[in-house]
């Protein structure tokens, strides 16, 4: 087909990123003009640990395609411990939706310093084609959810 | 102390003797005890105070109107005026010890007296039996002898009865209550298995007033319990490997819960879910109507009310690694949707990942609550 680049299958990232490192890190890659493709939405959290597990229920089942939260490398948490918290919260995110049927490795945790916006603009460009390759979501345009 | 107790007429009244030796010696200011309703149609838990109203004590009665973990919470939690004995069933041992842990339930001058349960059945199963004048009480005590207790005839019993494993206090990884009163692999009508903390039934010089026989448990106690619990736990996994079999795929879910009225009784029931104010009781979730019109046109349509999905997945998230099975939810739902069904198989992946046993020690902290900086490293 002569217009398949046209049709690709654009994967719907949300993100969930710390004030204080990942959310940081994402801006410098933006100020250093780092390309990475531009399928995630960044919603910018003051720390990981303030990620409600409702956060991420809520993206996956509107039909996000993948989910990326970002927080300090541990021992670096702004307020201690809050990335800990996070992690524990992304476990449990695993478990449950691995019960449901649902892919748990569309949602990915990754520390990320303020000082890496490389890492983060490769980890977006890493997820982008690990979620091309498993197709949209099975929740994207659900009526009924 | 371990030891007998003897059953002089019935055992209830054995352990309605020992309710009441607890309450006029002071060793309990009140009592937390299931009561028979005026019409006798139900047995509901009650903060007795007064003795004399023991005599409508129904400790074997076999319905669960309620989770008494959460009842617990609402005579102790803001401060006890005084000791309270709570009669309970494991599983609302195992909610008692899960409150404790969020501060819902104080068991700090609370005594625990776990009975031996051999299954439930439903509030209004119940009430019917009493309406037909049937006895359930006295076949299972019966059977309890060796482990193999069925429901009546023409009854069943609450599905999360018949796949809880853990229904003996004290065993399995259950917190061990402050008096166990043992009904499986007994002389039926002769004598109970009590097993007591001493510490807690003496007040001061006062010594214990439990008059048992000293023995060491009886092997056929142990032969029972496993009779019991191996039945229980093949009917859990049998129930698991369902679950797991029809949630193939993320659709099931779906279909899972395709029949939602979004009552929310789930959640209402449940003694786990601990958050004082739920989200899903604010208004959050009202929206402008525009926006639900942007939504159906974003998605072709939209289900109403929205977010039902959510709520459910919501809930696994937040409470289902402390799931205590005790099947509230399952009783509460109008359509009968297996809820506890899917927060037991959905709980026991989040538990086993932690190690976590739900009901196993007060001084454990919740998964969701706590955290080790030397875990899940394979996450990052």
């Amino acid at each position: 087909m002569s217009d398949e680049h046209t049709t690709e299958f654009e994967p719907r990232i949300v993100a969930f990123l710390c004030n204080w490192c990942t959310y940081t890190g994402a801006d410098l890659a933006g100020t250093s003009r780092i390309q990475y493709p531009p399928n995630v939405r960044i919603i910018r959290l003051m720390c990981s640990g303030q990620l409600d597990p409702i956060y991420v229920a809520k993206a996956v089942l509107e039909g996000a395609d993948g989910v990326l939260i970002g927080g300090c490398h541990p021992g670096d948490c702004h307020y201690q411990s809050g990335n800990y918290k996070a992690r524990r919260r992304v476990a449990i995110i695993h478990q449950v939706l691995e019960q449901l049927g649902f892919d748990p490795d569309r949602v990915w945790l990754r520390w990320i310093s303020a000082s890496e916006g490389q890492y983060f603009a490769d980890t977006v460009t890493e997820m982008v084609a690990t979620i091309k390759k498993k197709g949209p979501s099975p929740f994207r345009g659900q009526w009924s959810i | 102390m371990k030891g007998w107790l003897k059953v002089k007429d019935s055992t209830e009244q054995a352990i309605n003797r020992l309710l009441e030796t607890l309450l006029t010696n002071g060793i309990v200011d009140g009592l937390l005890v299931p009561l028979r309703t005026p019409d006798g149609r139900n047995a509901v838990p009650t903060l007795v105070r007064d003795p004399a109203l023991l005599e409508r004590a129904a400790p074997l009665a076999p319905v669960l109107p309620v989770n008494g973990g959460t009842v617990l919470g609402r005579v102790t939690a803001t401060g006890a005026l005084g000791r309270v004995g709570a009669v309970l069933r494991n599983c609302e041992l195992r909610a008692a010890v899960e409150l404790s842990k969020v501060r819902q339930v104080l068991l700090d001058d609370v005594l625990l007296i776990g009975v031996d349960c051999l299954g439930t059945y439903r509030v209004d199963d119940y009430a019917r039996m009493v309406e037909e004048g049937l006895d359930p009480v006295t076949p299972a005590l019966a059977a309890a002898c060796d482990g193999q207790v069925e429901p009546l005839t023409s009854y069943a019993f609450r599905p999360a009865c018949t796949m809880c494993e853990r229904p003996i206090p004290g065993t399995g990884q259950s917190y061990a209550p402050d008096i166990a009163i043992g009904l499986l692999g007994v002389p039926n009508g002769e004598r109970l298995w009590v097993s007591a903390r001493d510490e807690k039934l003496g007040r001061g010089e006062v010594p214990s007033p439990l008059h048992l026989e000293p023995a060491e448990e009886p092997a056929a106690r142990a032969e029972a319990v496993q009779t019991l619990v191996a039945a229980r736990t093949a009917e859990r996994d049998q129930r698991f490997v369902a679950f797991r079999e029809r949630m193939h795929n993320p659709a099931s879910l779906l279909t899972e819960f395709a029949t939602c009225i979004r009552c929310q009784n789930c959640m209402r029931v449940c003694p786990i879910c601990y958050c004082k104010e739920c989200i899903f009781r604010t208004d959050v979730f009202d929206h402008p109507s525009a926006r639900y019109w942007d939504w159906a046109e974003r998605k072709g349509g939209l289900r109403l009310p929205s977010d039902t999905l959510l709520f459910h997945v919501t809930r696994m998230l937040h409470m289902a690694h402390a799931c205590v099975g005790c099947g509230m939810c399952s009783d509460a739902c109008p359509v009968s949707i297996p809820v506890a069904d899917v927060f037991r198989a959905v709980g026991q992946a989040v538990q086993e990942r932690f190690g976590y046993v739900p009901g196993r020690a007060p001084t454990e902290e919740m998964v969701i609550a706590t955290f080790r900086e030397d875990e899940l490293q394979e996450l990052g």
